[in-house]
């Protein structure tokens, strides 16, 4: 990569793009409709899958045991007597409206559902992603700086062991020994069952709703439960970032205008915080984004182990029991995220590095 | 870079400081009855709809009933609940109840007879998956209001046929024999669903407990009622966790943080054996673990191959070790404890003999599979069958699936052997013999999709006829004879191989006294229980 | 002309030098002086070790295995490690740990070579077209990519798989269904920056149609990227196979497949623990071993990485 000097500060690609002139807009508007086609799209996908799977969702109602008159007017109930076409368009219907139907399994809207698991999810996702990348990006810039040393050796190895460990096995061995010998942390569940409900549910997520509140008491008892999980979450996620900020820097290090900056005399911390890793921030920046949308789907196992209510075990169970209701809403509303945050990246990398134009 | 390192030390510290630092709780209060169990079960909480296991558990304590058992005394029978008494009508079609007074529901309405008569149609009415147990006897949409009248302080039901008494009055003890306050039900009814959907997920009983929430796939909280008539309950909430995981369970309770683990499997109850403060509680439970084979496969239709089956499977094998303690050899269709049950169980692994008789059919080579549905116990029984299969020539290849997908294919008649377990629906023995020896009709066409002899194509050799008589035979002891006949010509004929009755084992913390699981007839109680 | 003997004589120098005689002789070289720069890497070299180890594993099984995975043994299950003709123990049905795993190792290679085959092909296929093309098919294309994409990766296997039946190869379709759009867009990627090139022009001036430029140039142009992100992706392949046999949704029973080996022993996690961890560390090394050799052979094929000129 080309850096030119300038001024032992390295070069800052000036975006060309002014926010008036109308390619912008055009592009937004490109945007929006790739992320309406891409949804669509995504939809349509998951709900030929539900009903072309054998699973048979009525009898996740009513049961092995049911006559059949039970059983056809739970049929008819479900609309499972229409084309598929039209069955669609009536789901996508309802869902512009706010709609998503009614979950087989808990009896409830699915919308309900989604808004009480989906904050379970995105607080231990976040709270994975933030471990990973306060630990992972010093790391992997340390790393990269020292290369070869025998620090370099271990971040690499350690990033590695993040990225081959099945999680599930992880989750389970440290529930044993940090829960089960230990007793150091919580167990499975958001919460012990005395500070459920306790703190109004403002946000849905039971740190910052704690918080909110000042109940201490309930904020470190769900701290205690979510350490275990967030942890190996943000294992995986601190060998994900560790490892691409290594390589990024190493990309940087290697350029003249670090050369010229050394020789110019400037302090080392300078040459890699003030110019070296400015420089990779955008393409931090995306990879941490991926990093969080992998953690958002990703998480089905970790939630399995750790009787964690998100919205993967909620996915994962609808799936199995072919409530689709609950398996499209789900879908959409990860989907609709990781399309969201996929879109944050590339609109990041448009902007700042014209080579990718 | 010094400083960088000393910021990510301090960083790991503040991590490490902070996991010692936090506060765990680790007692449960002493008010308050903490379980974990499965509970993905639970669909609905409306007693016209519920029927699997986890709902009936709240349901039996939520909801009264005409007549229920006393959980301190299940070997007694049924016994006066919300009807004080009744009278049976000299034709032996009607019963009369009388209603107890003084009863309330949670919502400080009266319990009257009309909210029975009314429970009981809307449960025939709304024809939900567990309304045959009334629609049985001869109620239909149509003829609900007359068949179930209310009369001032008594509800009256005249069945179609003269039936055992205590027939009709064990099919009234189920969940769906539950008494809803009508007011309460009719307030919240939408479209005319009798208030189902509300149901659903709010109660409206008048048990020892009232339901606070329920959460899917978390957990289930039930409040005490203190004007419960029978005496307020000494725990004043009851919340049960859903935990998949029994290493988790048993976890939970050695740390305290549960008093009773419902779901441990053999192993981690061997495990805790010589826990501090825990013991562990064996029930037998009504469920029984059989295999079967599909009628309509040439081979497997053969006499002489339904019986070499049953010997080819490794009952005290399975049982000594990885069924150990939870499973019992049974090899009939009557758990024991019910009426009519018997205790012969006459089968054992012998694959000579298994051999002579798949000879004598002329059977060589044979293929077939099996579907099982995702539960460890499970798998591993049809593993060992494959072993066992395999030593007399036969190739079993295993299926497994969610219950969803095994289910859907049994009940199509498109299996070649189904393993899988069968729990009572009510406390008699026509719960069973109505299922597994009773198929009137053989056809693809009929559909009796709840018939487990039907999902097998068997006609079932005349037992058909004998399991109708059975069930309208009014005298006790005869009709005991009946089953254990019925009983004996099934395990010569059947495509049924019975293989084990459940026991429950349950972890409780040691100071947990008077949880009763139900035996094999009905669900948990925990108005009795105290710490 | 060089003299026959000298040619024989120095390989080694043939392979180094620096004046190729042929497309051929340059090929080699290449390849040759790639090999001695992933030799000198440890890592890789360890890497490469382990996944030797896979293929002879599983080649040799039937010779390796103490027992035959399948045999149960009802009175000698949950043995601890080290017990007699058991060195890694007993599963709750009493059969062999390390004859299981290694039986496994045949169904993990199946799953790393078939999926190994079917996605990067595909993604090749699609994303070769796409950014040749360009236009509408391109546009139609990348938003199948990008809904695939969307898609949460695990779910969208479990419901191929649910939607198909259990099973292993369901398993590894299921799996390569997801794991496809990446190498598109890298492909596309490729695609778009060499289509341009003054190569291209000149091999189009030759008459050579869009099937043939794409067939012969275009994908030998892609092939080094994808070779590294193959074998990094291999890892969660792995991964992912196992958490579906974790799920019950892989290789059925009596398969012993590593995933569905961990699920079965999770249950005696807290007493018998070798159970659940020996696949679980069979299933760490291998990804491991994709991991080292992947990086490996990024500094070897991507010069811009490890910082050489």
């Amino acid at each position: 990569m080309a850096i030119v000097d300038n001024n032992g500060r390295g070069r800052r690609q000036s975006p060309r793009f002014s926010p008036l002139s109308s390619p912008a807009l055009i592009l937004t508007f490109k945007t929006i409709g790739s992320i309406i086609i891409t949804m669509l799209g995504l939809a349509f996908i998951t709900f030929i899958i539900g009903r072309v799977m054998p699973i048979d969702p009525v009898l996740s109602i009513v049961g092995e045991q049911a006559s059949k008159s039970t059983y056809d007017d739970a049929y008819a109930a479900l609309g499972l007597d229409k084309p598929i076409i039209v069955q669609f368009f009536i789901y996508i219907w309802d869902v512009l409206h706010g709609d998503f139907g009614t979950s087989l399994l808990t009896a409830r809207p699915v919308a309900q559902d989604l808004i009480r698991v989906f904050p379970a999810t995105l607080e231990l996702a976040t709270l994975g992603t933030i471990m990973g990348v306060t630990l992972g990006v010093p790391l992997g810039v340390l790393a990269a700086v020292n290369k070869g040393s025998w620090f370099d050796q271990i971040a690499r190895v350690v990033a590695l062991v993040g990225y081959s460990m099945p999680i599930f096995w992880l989750g389970l061995m440290g529930l044993l020994v940090f829960y089960g010998i230990l007793g150091w942390v919580g167990g499975p569940g958001r919460v012990d069952i005395f500070y459920a409900d306790i703190v109004p549910s403002v946000t849905g997520m039971i740190l910052l709703d704690s918080i909110i509140d000042g109940n201490w008491d309930v904020f470190w008892n769900a701290m205690s439960h979510i350490i275990l999980p967030a942890t190996i979450l943000g294992y995986y996620s601190l060998a994900y970032i560790s490892r691409m900020t290594r390589s990024f820097m190493l990309e940087q290090m290697s350029a003249e205008y670090i050369t010229t900056a050394r020789v110019k005399g400037l302090p080392e911390r300078t040459v890699i915080w003030g110019h070296a890793f400015k420089n990779i921030l955008v393409q931090l920046v995306t990879v941490i984004a991926l990093s969080y949308a992998n953690l958002l789907e990703g998480s089905v196992l970790t939630e399995i182990i750790f009787s964690w209510p998100g919205i993967g075990s909620y996915i994962t169970t609808a799936l199995l029991s072919a409530d689709m209701n609950a398996v499209l809403g789900g879908t959409i509303v990860v989907g609709l995220i990781f399309v969201l945050l996929n879109i944050f990246s590339d609109l990041l990398y448009r902007v700042f590095d014209p080579r990718a134009k | 870079m010094k400083p960088i390192r000393n910021i990510m030390a301090t960083v790991v510290m503040g991590f490490a400081a902070s996991m010692v630092a936090l506060p765990v709780m680790a007692e449960t209060p002493a008010n308050m009855l903490v379980i974990a169990n499965r509970i993905d079960d639970i669909t609905t909480l409306d007693p016209a709809e519920s029927f699997e296991f986890a709902g009936s558990d709240v349901s039996r304590n939520v909801y009264g009933k005409l007549v229920n058992f006393d959980p301190l005394n299940l070997d007694a029978g049924y016994g006066p609940d919300l009807a004080e008494s009744w009278t049976v009508s000299d034709d032996g079609m009607t019963i009369t109840f009388t209603m107890r007074e003084g009863v309330k529901f949670h919502s400080g309405n009266p319990v009257r007879a009309e909210d029975a008569a009314w429970s009981l149609q809307r449960a025939v009415i709304l024809n939900k998956t567990p309304s045959f147990i009334l629609t049985q006897f001869g109620f239909t949409a149509e003829n609900a209001m007359e068949m179930i009248k209310a009369e001032g302080n008594t509800v009256s039901i005249t069945t179609d046929k003269r039936y055992a008494t205590s027939f009709v009055l064990n099919c009234l003890t189920s969940t769906i024999g539950g008494i809803v306050d009508k007011e309460t039900a009719m307030a919240n009814e939408a479209d005319g669903d009798m208030g189902n959907t509300w149901l659903k997920t709010n109660t409206a009983g008048s048990g020892a407990y009232s339901l606070v929430s329920w959460k899917p796939n978390e957990s289930v909280t039930l409040q005490s009622n203190p004007d419960f008539y029978l005496g307020a309950p000494a725990m004043e909430r009851v919340v049960v966790r859903h935990v998949q995981e029994s290493s988790t369970q048993r976890l939970m309770l050695e740390r305290g943080d549960i008093d009773v683990a419902r779901n441990l499997n053999p192993d981690d109850v061997a495990g805790l054996a010589g826990a501090d403060g825990v013991a562990i509680d064996s029930a037998l439970r009504g469920r029984l673990m059989y295999i079967s084979l599909n009628q309509k496969h040439p081979e497997l239709s053969k006499p002489e191959v339904r019986q070499a089956i049953k010997y080819l499977v490794d009952y005290e094998g399975m049982q000594n070790s990885f069924l150990k303690g939870q499973y019992v050899i049974h090899q009939n269709f009557l758990p024991a404890t019910y009426l009519g049950a018997v205790d012969e169980n006459p089968f054992t692994l012998n694959i000579e003999k298994a051999k002579e008789l798949l000879a004598a059919a002329g059977v060589e080579g044979l293929e077939i599979e099996v579907g099982v549905r995702e539960a460890q116990e499970r798998i591993e029984i049809a593993q060992s069958l494959q072993n066992t299969f395999a030593q007399a020539g036969i190739t079993l290849t295993i299926t497994v699936g969610t219950a969803k997908q095994i289910l859907g294919r049994y009940r199509a008649r498109e299996l070649d052997m189904y393993m899988g377990a069968w729990g009572p629906d009510y406390p008699d023995p026509h719960t069973n013999a109505g299922t597994f020896a009773y198929n009137p009709v053989n056809t693809d066409e009929a559909k009796a999709t709840g018939l487990l002899a039907w999902r097998n194509a068997w006609d079932t050799g005349g037992l058909t006829a004998k399991v109708s008589a059975a069930v309208e035979e009014g005298d006790r002891d005869v009709r005991a004879k009946m089953y254990a006949d019925i009983q004996a010509e099934f395990r010569e004929i059947s495509p049924f191989a019975v293989l084990y009755q459940k026991i429950e084992q349950t972890g409780r913390a040691d100071s947990v006294a008077n949880l009763n699981l139900g035996g094999a007839i009905t669900a948990v109680s925990y108005w009795k229980v105290t710490k | 002309m060089m003299d026959t003997n000298m040619q024989k004589q120095t390989l080694r120098e043939w392979l180094l030098t620096d004046t190729p005689t042929s497309r051929r002789h340059a090929r080699y070289a290449a390849l040759y002086t790639g090999w001695l720069t992933l030799k000198g890497n440890t890592m890789a070299m360890v890497g490469l070790g382990i996944l030797v180890g896979l293929v002879v594993m599983a080649i040799f099984a039937s010779l390796l295995a103490p027992h035959d995975p399948f045999v149960q043994n009802l009175a000698g299950r949950l043995q601890p490690m080290g017990a007699e003709g058991h060195i890694l123990g007993t599963d709750s049905l009493g059969r062999d740990l390390l004859s299981r795993v290694i039986y496994g190792s045949r169904i993990t290679l199946y799953i790393v070579a078939m999926v190994a085959l079917i996605a990067p092909i595909v993604g090749l296929l699609v994303g070769t077209v796409a950014g040749y093309t360009g236009g509408i098919v391109d546009a139609i294309l990348m938003r199948i990519t990008d809904i695939f994409l969307a898609f949460p990766r695990l779910v969208l296997a479990l419901a191929f798989v649910a939607a198909l039946g259990a099973g292993i190869e369901n398993a590894v379709l299921a799996i390569s269904l997801t794991a496809w759009p990446p190498y598109a867009r890298i492909a596309r990627a490729e695609t778009l920056t060499i289509r341009n090139s003054d190569y291209i022009a000149a091999v189009k001036l030759q008459g050579a149609g869009a099937m043939r430029i794409i067939t012969k140039h275009i994908w030998p142009l892609c092939i080094s990227s994808l070779i590294v992100r193959v074998t990094l992706d291999m890892a969660g392949v792995i991964l992912a196979a196992a958490g579906l046999g974790f799920l019950g949704l892989g290789a059925q029973p009596p398969s012993p497949e590593w995933g569905a080996m961990i699920s079965e022993g999770r249950r005696f996690i807290l007493d018998h623990w070798w159970v659940a961890t020996i696949p679980g560390l069979a299933i760490f090394t291998v990804s491991l071993g994709f991991n080292l050799l992947g990086d490996g052979l990024r500094d070897v094929l991507d010069p811009k990485e490890g910082g050489h000129s």
